[in-house]
C-alpha cells in the first residue's frame, strides 16, 4: 500500500524553529498501524524525525499523538482506515502541551497535575494482615480507570484546557477518581471526603464542560469525562454542597424547574455567585471557545412546552423529600 | 555534583521496587530511566504474577518444586526457595500498596491457571497485570521521596581503579552529559528481546544493562537460555497471552487437532513454554501449520469471559492481526520473549563487582534456570527488587564515594559520542545493522539449534560488529536525538549478542529453552552446571558455575 504520511515538524535547534509539514511518501503493509509507518519512515528515510515508542501494542503510552487532527495512539491506529483524500495521513504531534522536538511533547505539565491528585492509596485505618477483602465488582470497577496508560491523549484534546491550563483535566482527575472510589482509600466505609474536599475545589472537577472530547481521544475506554461526573455524585453526597460545583447544581435544578429546561447562560453566573466578576471573567474563555466550537448556548433561554408538568414533577420531589 | 548513596538504573518493577527499599532504609536515593517510569517494559505483562498463598491452602514448597521442574533443573533452588518463601509477602504488600487485583466472589484475591503449574496460583489484573502492578509501584515511588532522573540514558559506567563509582547519562530533552556519582549501583534494565527479530518486547528492550556490566568486568550467566512464547502473532512479534490458556484456549493444527495431546498428555496446552514452543515448531515445521503458524482458539470461553479477563488481548489481536477473538483462531507461532540469563548474582543481587548489584530481567540469580514459567518473572522483579534495594542501602552505609574528575568524564564522554555524530553518510544504517543481527539471530538461535547454524550467526555478529562502527547517526542535533539513542543502544545489543551465542555453541545438550538437533537430549552427567561467561581479551570467556541443588533430584521431565 503507498501511502504520504504528512508530519507537523519542528527543531527547536533549526534556524526558525517554527513547526512545518513534511511529506513522507513510503510504500507500507496493508495491515500496518501508522507507527508502523513512522518507524519505517526514522529507520529508513529520515533518521533526524523524533518520536516516542516503545510497546507497539497500546500498553506504554508513549506514541499519542494527532492523527488527522485527533488525539490517538499511533500503535492503535490502522493506516489503512486513516487515508484522507490523496492518501495522505496527517500526523502532528498531541497538543495542550508544548512541543520539544517533531513528535516529542513536554509531559511535565501533565505530571504535575497527577502530582496535584496524591497519587497513591491513603487508607485511613490500620493495614489488615492479609489482602483488604473487597468485592470483585468493585475492582473490576476500577480496573477500567486504573486501565489509564497515561498517554496523555485526553489531554491534548480537552477542551477547557486549552483556554484554562490551571484545570485538572481528564487524565489527573480520572487518577483521583480511581482513589476515590477505592474501597481501601479514605475512611472506613471507602469514603475519601478530603480528597473530595480538594477535587471540589477550583480547578477541579466542576470546570469539566462535559464537551465529551477526552471520551472520544482515550484509546483505553477509561472515559475519563464519566469518571469526573461519578466523582461529583460522590462529593454531593459525601454533604460537599457550598462549592461552585453544587451550587451549579442547584442552578441546574432551578433552571429546568423554572423553565423546562437547562438556560447555560444563567448557569455559570448563578454557580460562582452573581457578584463574584474575577470568576465570571475566568469564564469568558471558555466562552469564546465555545462559540468559536459551535457550541455556544442559544442567548435567549425559552420556556419548553408544558413546562408546568415539569415543575409539578418538582413539587412532587419536594414533598416526598419532606 | 549530582550524588547519591544508592543509584538504582531502570525504572521498571524491579528498579522502582529496589528504590524504595533503599529509600525505605534511610540511604539517599536516585533511579535513573532511559523512559518516563511508568513506559517500561514491566508494563507489558499481561498475564499475572505467581505466588503461594497458605492461608488459601498453597504451599510454597509446591511453588518452588514447579519452578525447578519448570527451570528444566537448571535453576538454582537456594534462589527459588527465597523466591517462592517470600512470595506471598510481596503480592500482598503489592495489594496494599493499592492493586486491583481480580477477586473471587468472597472478595479474597482471585487466581488463574498458568503453564507449567499443577495449581492455580496466577494473581492478575485483568490481562493487564504488569501495567497494572507498574503505575502502583510509580505512585510509591512519588510517595517515597526517591529522585527521579526520568528520560536520562545512562551511556557508560565510570570505573575507578576497577571500581564501579558513578555512571555518565545523557539528558534525552536536551542532549547534556553528566556524571552521577553514587555508592552502590543497582541494574534493574531489564533484557534484551530487541537482539531478535522479531520479538515480544518492546523497542526499548535492549540490553544496556547486561552490556554495561558485562563490559566493566560482571559475569553473565544462563546466557544460552532464551525463552521463546508460545502464542506470538505472526509480523510484529506481539505477544497472546499465556493467561489466554489460561483460561482454557485450545491450540489447533490445520485440521483442527489439538496437537499438545501427543507432546504433554495431562498438562496439554499448559505444559512449560519450552515444550508448547517446541512442540508448535515441529508440527508447523512438519507442514501441519497454516502459513508458518498454528491456531490459538478461544471461541468455546465465551464472550463474557473473554470481555471479563482478556479484553485488552481481544483488543490486541484485532488492531494487529485482524481477528476478533470472540469469533475466530488466532494464528500465533512461537517467538523471542525473555532472557533466562543476565548478570550473575547472589540472593542478594549483589554481583562478582563489589557495591554492584543487579535484579529483574537483566540479572540471573537464577531462579529461572533452563525455562521461565509464566507469571515468575513479575515475582522475580520484586522480590529481588526489594532484596537488592535493602542490601545496597546497608552496604552503602559502611562505604564513602570514590573521587574521580568530574569534569574529565564529562569531556571524554562527549567527545565519544560526538565521534559517533561525526561519521561521514557512508550508506549504511543503524537499523538495517539491528535488523541483521535479529533475523541472524532468530534464524540460528530460536526454539531449535545446530552447530553450524550458530556459527554463521556468530560469523554474521562480527561483520555487523564492524559495520558498526562505521555506521552513521543521521540526526546531528541535542535535543531530544532519538536516532543517537538507537546507535547506543545497538552498540549495547551487539555487546550482548555474542555471549548468546557463544554459551549455546559451547552448552552439548538440549535442556529448557535450548533444543539442540544435534545433542537431542538432556545430559546431566556433563551438563547440569551454569555457563558463565566473561569478557576476555579476545572475546567472551566461558567458566562453569554449579548448580544449587538443595531438595528437588533431577529427574526426567513430563508434563
Ligand atoms: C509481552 C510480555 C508479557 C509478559 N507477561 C508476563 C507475565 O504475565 N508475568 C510475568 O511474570 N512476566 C511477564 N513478562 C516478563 C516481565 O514483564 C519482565 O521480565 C519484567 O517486567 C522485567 O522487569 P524489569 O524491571 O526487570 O525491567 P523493565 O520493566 O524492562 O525495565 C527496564 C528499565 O531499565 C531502563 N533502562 C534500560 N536501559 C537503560 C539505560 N541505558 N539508561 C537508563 N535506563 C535504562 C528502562 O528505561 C526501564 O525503566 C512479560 C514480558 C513481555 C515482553
Ligand atoms: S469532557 Fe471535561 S475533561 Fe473531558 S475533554 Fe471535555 S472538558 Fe476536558
Ligand atoms: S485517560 Fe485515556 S487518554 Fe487519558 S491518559 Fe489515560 S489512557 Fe490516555
Ligand atoms: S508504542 Fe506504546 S502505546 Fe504506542
Amino acid at each position: 500500500m503507498n501511502v504520504t504520511i504528512r508530519v507537523r515538524r519542528q527543531d527547536p535547534e533549526s534556524e526558525s524553529a517554527a513547526p512545518f509539514w513534511q511529506d513522507y511518501p513510503l510504500e507500507i503493509e496493508d495491515n500496518a498501524t501508522v507507527l508502523d509507518a513512522l518507524i519505517k519512515i526514522r529507520e529508513d528515510i529520515d533518521g533526524t524525525l523524533s518520536l516516542r515508542c516503545s510497546c507497539r501494542s497500546s500498553i506504554c503510552g508513549s506514541c499519542a499523538m494527532r492523527i488527522n487532527g485527533q488525539a490517538g495512539l499511533a500503535c492503535k491506529t490502522q493506516a489503512a482506515a486513516s487515508l484522507k483524500a490523496g492518501d495522505i495521513i496527517e500526523v502532528e504531534p498531541a497538543g495542550n502541551m508544548p512541543v520539544i522536538k517533531d513528535l516529542v511533547v513536554n509531559f511535565d505539565l501533565f505530571w504535575n497535575k497527577i502530582m496535584e491528585v496524591e497519587p497513591y492509596l491513603q487508607p485511613q485505618g490500620p493495614e489488615p494482615e492479609q489482602e483488604y477483602v473487597v468485592s470483585n465488582e468493585s475492582m473490576l470497577h476500577l480496573s477500567g480507570v486504573t486501565a489509564c496508560i497515561m498517554c496523555g491523549a485526553c489531554v491534548s484534546d480537552c477542551t477547557v484546557m486549552e483556554v484554562d491550563p490551571s484545570f485538572l483535566g481528564p487524565a489527573a482527575l480520572a487518577k483521583a477518581y480511581r482513589f476515590t472510589a477505592d474501597p481501601r482509600d479514605g475512611d472506613d466505609a471507602g469514603v475519601s471526603k478530603e480528597r473530595l474536599e480538594q477535587l471540589n475545589g477550583p480547578s477541579g472537577m466542576w470546570d469539566c464542560t462535559r464537551c465529551l472530547e477526552c471520551v472520544q481521544a482515550c484509546p483505553k475506554g477509561v472515559a475519563p469525562m464519566e469518571r469526573i461526573m461519578a466523582m461529583r455524585d460522590q462529593a454531593i453526597a459525601a454533604g460537599l454542597r457550598n462549592t461552585n460545583g453544587a451550587r451549579h447544581t442547584e442552578a441546574f435544578a432551578e433552571s429546568v424547574e423554572q423553565t423546562g429546561s437547562l438556560d447555560e447562560l444563567t448557569l455559570v453566573p448563578k454557580s460562582l455567585g452573581m457578584t463574584n466578576v474575577s470568576g465570571l471573567l475566568s469564564y469568558a474563555p471558555v466562552a469564546i471557545q465555545a462559540l468559536t466550537h459551535g457550541k455556544m448556548p442559544p442567548l435567549i433561554h425559552k420556556k419548553i412546552e408544558g413546562v408546568e408538568n415539569v415543575r409539578r414533577l418538582f413539587e412532587k420531589v419536594d414533598e416526598t423529600e419532606r | 555534583m549530582l550524588e547519591h548513596d544508592v543509584l538504582v538504573i531502570g525504572a521498571g518493577l524491579a528498579g522502582m521496587r529496589a528504590a524504595i527499599a533503599a529509600r525505605a532504609n534511610g540511604a539517599s536515593t536516585a533511579i535513573i530511566s532511559k523512559v518516563h517510569p511508568v513506559r517500561s517494559h514491566s508494563n507489558a505483562a499481561q498475564g499475572g504474577i505467581n505466588a503461594a498463598l497458605t492461608d488459601r491452602g498453597d504451599d510454597w514448597e509446591d511453588h518452588a518444586y514447579d519452578t525447578v521442574k519448570g527451570s528444566d533443573f537448571l535453576g538454582d533452588q537456594d534462589a527459588i526457595e527465597v523466591m517462592c518463601r517470600s512470595a506471598g509477602r510481596a503480592l500482598i504488600d503489592m495489594e496494599h500498596f493499592g492493586v486491583t487485583f481480580n477477586r473471587d466472589d468472597e472478595g479474597y484475591l482471585g487466581t488463574r491457571a498458568f503453564g507449567g503449574q499443577r495449581r492455580a496460583r496466577t494473581f492478575f489484573v485483568g490481562d493487564f497485570t504488569g501495567q497494572a502492578l507498574l503505575h502502583v509501584m510509580f505512585e510509591q515511588l512519588i510517595k517515597s521521596g526517591v529522585r527521579r532522573y526520568e528520560e536520562w540514558f545512562v551511556t557508560s559506567l565510570i570505573i575507578e581503579d576497577g571500581q564501579v563509582c558513578g555512571v555518565m547519562a545523557l539528558e534525552i530533552r536536551t542532549g547534556q552529559v553528566y556524571a552521577i556519582r553514587a555508592k552502590t549501583v543497582i541494574f534493574c534494565t531489564g533484557g534484551l528481546g530487541r537482539v531478535f527479530e522479531p520479538s515480544t518486547n518492546a523497542l526499548i528492550v535492549t540490553g544496556d544493562g547486561m552490556a554495561l556490566a558485562y563490559n566493566a568486568g560482571a559475569q553473565l550467566m544462563d546466557m544460552e537460555m532464551v525463552q521463546y512464547h508460545p502464542t506470538t502473532l505472526a509480523g510484529s512479534g506481539v505477544l497472546i497471552s499465556e493467561a489466554a490458556r489460561g483460561e482454557g484456549a485450545y491450540l489447533l493444527d490445520k485440521n483442527g487437532e489439538r496437537f499438545m495431546q501427543r507432546y504433554a498428555p495431562n498438562m496439554m496446552e499448559l505444559a512449560s513454554r519450552d515444550v508448547v514452543s517446541r512442540a508448535e515448531q515441529t508440527e508447523i515445521n512438519a507442514g501441519n501449520g497454516i502459513n508458518g503458524c498454528v491456531m490459538l482458539d478461544c471461541r468455546h470461553l465465551g464472550e463474557s469471559l473473554i470481555m471479563e479477563k482478556l479484553s485488552q488481548i481481544r483488543e490486541i489481536g484485532i488492531d494487529l492481526a485482524g481477528a476478533d477473538m470472540i469469533r475466530e483462531p488466532i494464528p500465533i507461532r512461537p517467538g523471542m520473549h525473555y532472557m533466562m540469563g543476565g548478570i550473575k548474582t547472589d540472593v542478594d543481587g549483589l554481583t562478582n563487582l563489589p557495591r554492584v548489584y543487579a535484579a529483574g530481567e537483566c540479572a540471573c540469580v537464577s531462579v529461572h534456570g533452563g525455562n521461565r514459567l509464566g507469571a515468575n518473572s513479575l515475582l522475580d522483579t520484586i522480590v529481588f527488587g526489594e532484596r537488592s534495594g535493602n542490601h545496597a542501602a546497608e552496604a552503602a552505609r559502611s562505604v564513602d564515594y570514590v573521587e574521580f574528575n568530574v569534569e574529565q568524564a564529562v569531556r571524554k564522554e562527549e567527545r565519544r559520542i560526538q565521534e559517533l555524530l561525526d561519521r561521514p553518510v557512508n550508506g549504511d544504517r543503524i537499523a538495517s545493522i539491528r535488523l541483521g543481527m535479529g533475523e541472524s539471530m532468530n534464524r540460528n538461535l530460536a526454539v531449535f539449534r545446530n552447530q553450524e547454524g550458530m556459527e554463521e550467526s556468530l560469523g554474521d555478529l562480527e561483520q555487523l560488529q564492524e559495520r558498526y562502527k562505521t555506521a552513521p547517526v543521521e540526526n546531528k542535533g541535542k535535543i531530544f536525538n532519538t536516532d543517537l539513542v538507537f546507535a547506543l543502544e545497538l552498540g549495547f545489543m551487539l555487546d550482548c549478542a555474542p555471549p548468546i551465542v557463544v554459551s549455546a555453541i559451547d552448552r552439548k545438550d538440549s535442556r529448557g529453552a535450548q533444543a539442540r538437533t544435534d545433542y537431542p537430549d538432556r545430559d546431566d552427567e556433563n551438563w547440569m552446571k551454569h555457563l558463565v561467561v566473561s569478557k576476555g581479551e579476545t572475546g567472551p570467556e566461558i567458566s562453569y558455575s554449579p548448580v544449587s541443588i538443595t531438595r528437588w533430584t533431577p529427574e526426567e521431565r513430563k508434563y
